[in-house]
């Protein structure tokens, strides 16, 4: 039955091979010649200031639970929409409350200002 | 399969209160401007209204979602003691929050979040329903025990409750997951059916009742389990222990006894030595230890621990089918007894408590018979009640379960329980006699709700242990139908 | 063998190889995408077995949302560069006995047991599939499902109260 995944399989094997071959030939086949601009993080930008790895503020870590409870939520959307057309309304109130509760959760969210970058 | 089929009705109380928290979880962002005011009073007024939405529903046992849940006499006997305890804890929380500044309408919102999981628990008659009330129980518990924060206990309280909890609902999952691979089922009546037709690996079935065993022993406090107890009572808010102690071990209690007495039967005979075992360790380590503390609510927190170990004594007694009714019944009192005392113990502690931890030591209760005399006897009545001395519920409750215990022949444990108490004398009386003997000038606060879930906790336990045999005559009845 | 157990055998190599790169290298970075590789081969043997929507449970939630959670909180923690734990000093060794006691056990059981145990039989076409899964999950498991919805709603709140101050800047 695996067989029927051959187009991911596929996607996966050129991809990885593009992504290889941009770095190895790359490495192989271009022209070297190292300046200190070049090296530089940003050319032409601003000089950064400290080291790259410094810590993020907690507010990333919101989003990211955000992210997560999201995903799940669009999880448990996918069985229930090819199954659409056989639960019929039933299963229309069944997803109804369940992104009820959810919306409650995004508009409280919302005005606490947790998606607020200010 | 229509919406009429799945006996919404039936799960009225927990609707209202999913619901009405999602109202005031949206009121307490959008309405109010003195909204940490208001919330406590609308979350008791849908406390009340899920409480007479329940309490007529004692009778005959009712389904809803294709047998997932029953609402039995147990749970409706165990919901009207968590929506009235759900009750008391908002009546203790109020003035404490105010009082140390951590007044937010979302506390309430998370207590009735965590109140609906307890009663999914008391009715959940599905080992999934089972594991997701436990962490809609449990969820709320942990964010509620951080709600002290930037304070570092606090924050350490929820954080250690948080990750042990977790651990904990990892095992009850992973026993389910066996329960299921040795049977094929998650419901409890199809797992006992499939056991009595015989398994061909009757192992995982007992390997999967034990780690179910251990999750939910974590929940209520059972030695070995109990590490976290005293440091996340301690931690946590106060307002937030007293409702932690009573509402964790109803629910863990109740899966503990619906599961294992409707889908465990057949293993009784292995389990029942571990259970044996269990019970002791938790009655010696809970009692022992409380003896040698000086904080006020480490020494409540080993005494809830050792009050698990005398509601698990009648628990031991699952395998015997003549015994179980008498022991549920008790278990069920008894947890009406803790319940009524803990939260009136609670109340003093939160009465004398200030910023910065100060009042919580055995010695800032020195002199508090002269100062305060109301406080001081209720707290002695409380004491009395935890150690097992009439007139009180404690009393009640403990006779209860000896009665039980030694029906289902098992002297060893109840001389032990015998002994414990006795020990347990030792440093509750040790309160009573700083209470009353010792000089002292204890500053205490005076707050109208606190006062009077103070009065009517201590008078409670004494008139409830004047009921006490109707009181358990409507146990008894309760898990009449239960088996 | 047939081109599953070939395929099994490949990607076992490409599991234990990433499992151990994301336990030996020092950056904690590093440590993640190799997880995530980690959690894709994974993925891949859920489909060997039949399981097509825990496949992309485990590529949607696993390996994208969840591993973004941890690269947060890895760079949140400033814990790119792990200084050697010695707390874990006298753990290490006993964890190596462990890990060789379970090796050895799971080795005896495959060698010695296997015959004993009762055939499994395939599972029939369709089961495990995304449509299998919404029939059951929407009619005989509605209320998990639902319970589902609250606890997720209970861990947002818990989230953005944990994280945000309780009034609102002006």
């Amino acid at each position: 039955m695996l067989i029927n995944y051959w187009p991911i399989a596929i996607l996966i094997a050129v991809s990885t091979f593009l992504a290889v071959a941009v770095v190895v030939f790359g490495h192989l086949i271009g022209p070297r010649r190292p300046s200190e601009r070049k090296a530089a993080p940003y050319e032409s930008g601003m000089e950064p200031i400290g080291p790259g790895t410094r810590r993020m503020p907690v507010r990333f870590y919101l989003v990211a639970v955000l992210f997560i409870l999201f995903d799940i939520e669009v999880i448990f959307l996918f069985p229930w929409a090819v199954n659409f057309r056989n639960l019929g309304v039933f299963g229309l109130i069944e997803m109804f409350v369940f992104i009820v509760i959810l919306l409650v959760g995004y508009v409280y969210a919302w005005k606490k200002g947790a998606l607020e970058w200010e | 399969m229509t919406v009429s089929e799945l006996g919404l009705l039936n799960i009225l109380p927990i609707l209202i209160l999913v619901v009405w928290a999602c109202v005031l979880l949206l009121l307490d962002v959008f309405v109010f401007p003195k909204r940490e005011q208001v919330t406590p009073l609308l979350s008791a007024v849908g406390l009340v209204v899920a409480l007479i939405y329940t309490i007529p529903q004692f009778g005959q046992p009712k389904e809803a979602f294709n047998g997932m849940l029953v609402i039995d006499g147990f749970a409706v006997f165990l919901n009207v003691l968590v929506l009235i305890s759900g009750l008391v804890a908002v009546a203790l929380s109020y003035d404490y929050l105010n009082r140390m500044g951590m007044a937010r309408g979302e506390y309430y919102v998370m207590m009735l979040f965590s109140i609906s999981g307890i009663m999914l628990m008391t009715s959940a008659a599905d080992l999934i329903v089972v594991f997701l009330a436990l962490e809609l129980l449990s969820i709320p518990l942990y964010i509620l025990a951080a709600f002290g924060r930037p304070k570092m206990e606090s924050e350490e309280a929820g954080i250690k409750y948080f990750l042990l909890g977790a651990f904990a609902g990892g095992f009850v999952l992973y026993g389910i997951a066996l329960v299921y691979g040795a049977t094929g089922q998650t419901g409890l009546t199809g797992i006992v059916e499939a056991a009595s037709g015989g398994l061909e690996n009757p192992v995982f079935l007992l390997v999967g009742a034990a780690l179910i065993l251990v999750g939910l022993g974590f929940k209520v406090a059972a030695v070995p389990f109990h590490m976290w107890t005293p440091d996340v009572y301690e931690g946590a808010p106060t307002s937030v222990t007293a409702f932690m102690a009573v509402g964790a071990k109803v629910g863990g209690f109740a899966a503990l006894l619906r599961v294992f007495m409707i889908a465990f039967p057949s293993i009784s005979v292995d389990i029942t030595p571990v259970l044996w075992g269990l019970t002791a360790a938790t009655l010696i380590v809970g009692n022992v230890l409380a003896v040698a503390q000086r904080n006020i609510k480490r020494l409540l927190a080993y005494s809830s621990i050792s009050h698990a170990g005398f509601i698990l004594m009648a628990f031991v007694t699952y395998g015997d089918a003549s015994v179980r009714p008498e022991a549920t019944a008790a278990v069920l009192f008894y947890m009406v007894a803790f319940a009524i005392t803990s939260f009136g113990s609670w109340a003093v502690v939160i009465a004398l408590e200030h910023a910065e931890d100060r009042g919580l030591e055995l010695e800032d209760y020195a002199g508090l018979g002269r100062k305060r005399p109301a406080l001081a006897l209720a707290m002695a009545i409380f004491m009395f009640s935890f150690t097992g001395v009439p007139p009180t519920m404690g009393f009640a409750g403990k006779l209860y379960i000896f009665r039980a215990v030694i029906q289902g022949e098992y002297y060893g444990l109840a001389v032990l329980g015998v002994i414990v108490s006795v020990i347990s004398a030792y440093y509750y009386l040790r309160v009573v006699v700083v209470m009353y003997m010792r000089e002292g000038d204890p500053e205490t606060h005076s707050e109208g709700w606190l006062n009077l879930t103070t009065a009517v906790t201590a008078v409670g336990t004494v008139v409830l242990f004047i009921f006490s045999a109707p009181l358990f005559d409507w146990a008894a009845q309760a898990v009449l139908r239960m088996f | 063998m047939t081109p599953d157990v070939i395929l099994f055998l490949i990607l076992a190599v490409v599991a234990i190889a990433s499992a151990l790169g994301m336990l030996l290298s020092k950056n904690a970075v590093y440590s993640a995408l190799y997880l995530i590789l980690n959690l894709a081969t994974i993925a891949v043997f859920y489909l060997l077995l039949g399981a097509p929507f825990i496949a992309m449970v485990q590529v949607t939630v696993y390996a994208g949302a969840i591993m973004v959670l941890f690269l947060f909180v890895i760079m949140l923690l400033g814990a790119e560069q792990l200084r050697r734990a010695r707390t874990l000093g006298w753990q290490q060794p006993v964890a190596v006995v462990l890990a060789v006691v379970l090796v050895a056990e799971a080795t005896y059981i495959i060698f010695t047991k296997t015959s004993s145990l009762p055939d499994i039989e395939a599972a029939e076409a369709g089961f495990g599939s995304p449509q299998a899964i919404g029939e059951l999950l929407f009619n005989q498991y509605l209320l998990p499902f639902e319970i589902t919805s609250v606890l997720l709603l209970v861990a947002m709140i818990g989230a953005i109260v944990m994280t945000r101050d309780g009034k609102k800047k002006e």
